[in-house]
């Protein structure tokens, strides 16, 4: 309910702010609406934010498995982690833009040299994140997993993930975020589709409508992603904190 | 050089180990263990007594085979199959307590899981995680888990530290009684000598650190049919046997 009003609250503003300036400059939620259904309708919408979200997909999965297979080789080996610390150090502090222009530079403009800068991107993040997880794992139960002779497989689903799985959740969050934004940016310099590409001709064009048209429902699509599958799949995976909170609640 | 191997036929447990050294965080070499020697037959019960921080736990973490670097040798009974509680219970957290066992041992069924639960008096928080059980029944689920894989040997590590009297005392009373009726070779190690004579067919009193094994006793069996005089007794012996070994000059400590 107050998530509504403020959205209701925000709407507000944004019509006050268009009756007292330029609507060229900023129109108004009605008109940008209606943009949004005439590109809705026309299939444009659909298609561009299906390319972007595709991207996102293929970039942010790549990223995190990349990510969490050598943040985790990194946290538990201290040789591993002295060499390649420097590496990280130099491609988290790279700029997102230097990386999109060498990719496309080298690899043509291209999806491949797209999805890649994107998760070149992201990878540094995954692995910092994913690193502080694998330092973290309890010895404690490493030892248990020993003396039961755990298989690889039952000690990886067991033990490793549920430990691992408050920092996956933390690489997600701020992972989707990052590449959300990286998208747009890849897009706008060297795709011919997608939600990037579009904005960039709004902008081109100068035509805020159109350019809202795509922003609104592309942070709608980044909200949806949040709410529908990032946060539920937490609750999932901390499913046991909570349980015992409310037992003992009862007790 | 270490050894440790899986004895064939002779399902006991042979410990011979010449040194076990840790560093310390300057460097220095600090020795844990030096010249410690326990044989326990099979189906027995030994008991570990020594001071705290002596080297019990570094003991059990050797015949364990969670550390291996020592000099000396460990014979395993045969099959080598080994269940531990560790002093902490060491339970997953985000696991039922069924499930805490399951995990651990996958070949087991869920009625034999069941009885396990029910025979260590579990089964109504079989479904339970545990950080919403107190100690004692998180020691229990530890144990249970030991037991659920059919131990060839069954190490237990400070089992009843940091309980309130009634809880030991149930406890102690529900191990003696799994140990006797299983037959199951079980290393104990406490700092409580009145513990040990309750649990162990064989004591083996331990010096301070670099810990070995100052005097060995033998407990009469039935151990849960010991009259409180004939304990009584058993622990005044041990208390001698101690004086005694650590009166006598260095070579003779075995």
């Amino acid at each position: 309910m107050i998530r509504l009003v403020s959205l209701a609250a925000l709407l507000l503003l944004w019509q006050i702010g268009a009756w007292l300036s330029d609507p060229h400059r900023l129109p108004g939620p009605v008109a940008v609406f209606e943009k949004i259904y005439e590109e809705a309708l026309s299939g444009a919408l659909f298609s561009n934010l299906a390319i972007t979200l595709a991207r996102v997909v293929a970039a942010f999965a790549l990223a995190m498995s990349f990510g969490a297979a050598i943040g985790y080789f990194m946290g538990r080996n201290k040789l591993a982690d002295r060499l390649l610390d420097p590496w990280l150090v130099a491609l988290l502090n790279l700029p997102a833009l230097v990386v999109i222009v060498l990719a496309y530079v080298w690899a043509g403009l291209t999806e491949v040299a797209a999805i890649g800068a994107v998760a070149l991107n992201k990878l540094p993040n995954a692995i910092v994140v994913v690193r502080e997880g694998a330092r973290a794992l309890d010895p404690h139960l490493e030892d248990m997993a020993w003396v039961f002779r755990f298989s690889p497989a039952a000690r990886l689903k067991h033990l490793v993930l549920p430990q691992l799985a408050p920092y996956l959740a933390a690489a997600t969050r701020s992972g989707l975020s990052l590449v959300w934004k990286i998208v747009l940016v890849v897009e706008l310099l060297g795709r011919s589709n997608g939600v990037g590409f579009e904005i960039n001709m709004a902008f081109q064009l100068f035509d805020m409508k159109l350019l809202l048209a795509y922003a609104l429902p592309f942070v709608a699509l980044m909200l949806g992603v949040e709410t529908f599958l990032v946060q539920p799949l937490e609750r999932h995976v901390s499913r046991w904190r909570r349980g015992v909170s409310r037992r003992l609640d009862r007790i | 050089m270490n050894d440790t191997s899986r004895a064939g036929g002779a399902a006991s447990l042979d410990v011979s180990i010449a040194s076990k050294d840790y560093h310390s965080a300057s460097g220095r070499p600090l020795r844990a263990l030096e010249d410690l020697r326990l044989t326990l037959p099979a189906g027995k019960a030994g008991a570990v007594v020594g001071p705290s921080g002596c080297g019990k736990t570094t003991l059990l973490r050797l015949i364990a085979g969670l550390d291996k670097d020592f000099v000396g040798t460990i014979a395993l009974p045969e099959h080598g199959r080994l269940g531990m509680a560790f002093q902490e219970p060491r339970l997953l957290p985000w696991r039922s307590v069924s499930d805490n066992i399951r995990i651990a041992a996958p070949h087991v069924s869920e009625a034999e899981i069941a009885a396990l639960l029910d025979e260590l008096g579990l089964a109504e928080h079989a479904t339970h995680f545990p950080r919403e059980l107190s100690l004692g029944l998180a020691r229990r689920v530890a144990l249970a888990r030991a037991l659920a894989v059919k131990p060839d040997l069954l190490l237990l590590d400070e089992p009843l530290v940091s309980l309130d009297a009634a809880l030991a005392r149930d406890l102690r009373e529900m191990i003696a009684r799994l140990i006797d009726e299983r037959r199951i070779t079980t290393l104990i190690v406490t700092h409580d000598l009145r513990e040990a004579i309750a649990l162990g067919d064989k004591l083996f009193l331990l010096s301070a650190r670099p810990a070995h094994v100052l005097a060995t006793l033998d407990v009469p069996t039935p151990r849960r049919h010991l009259e409180k005089e004939a304990a009584e007794i058993i622990e005044a012996r041990a208390r001698e046997a101690l004086a005694k070994a650590r009166a006598e000059p260095p070579q003779s400590k075995q």
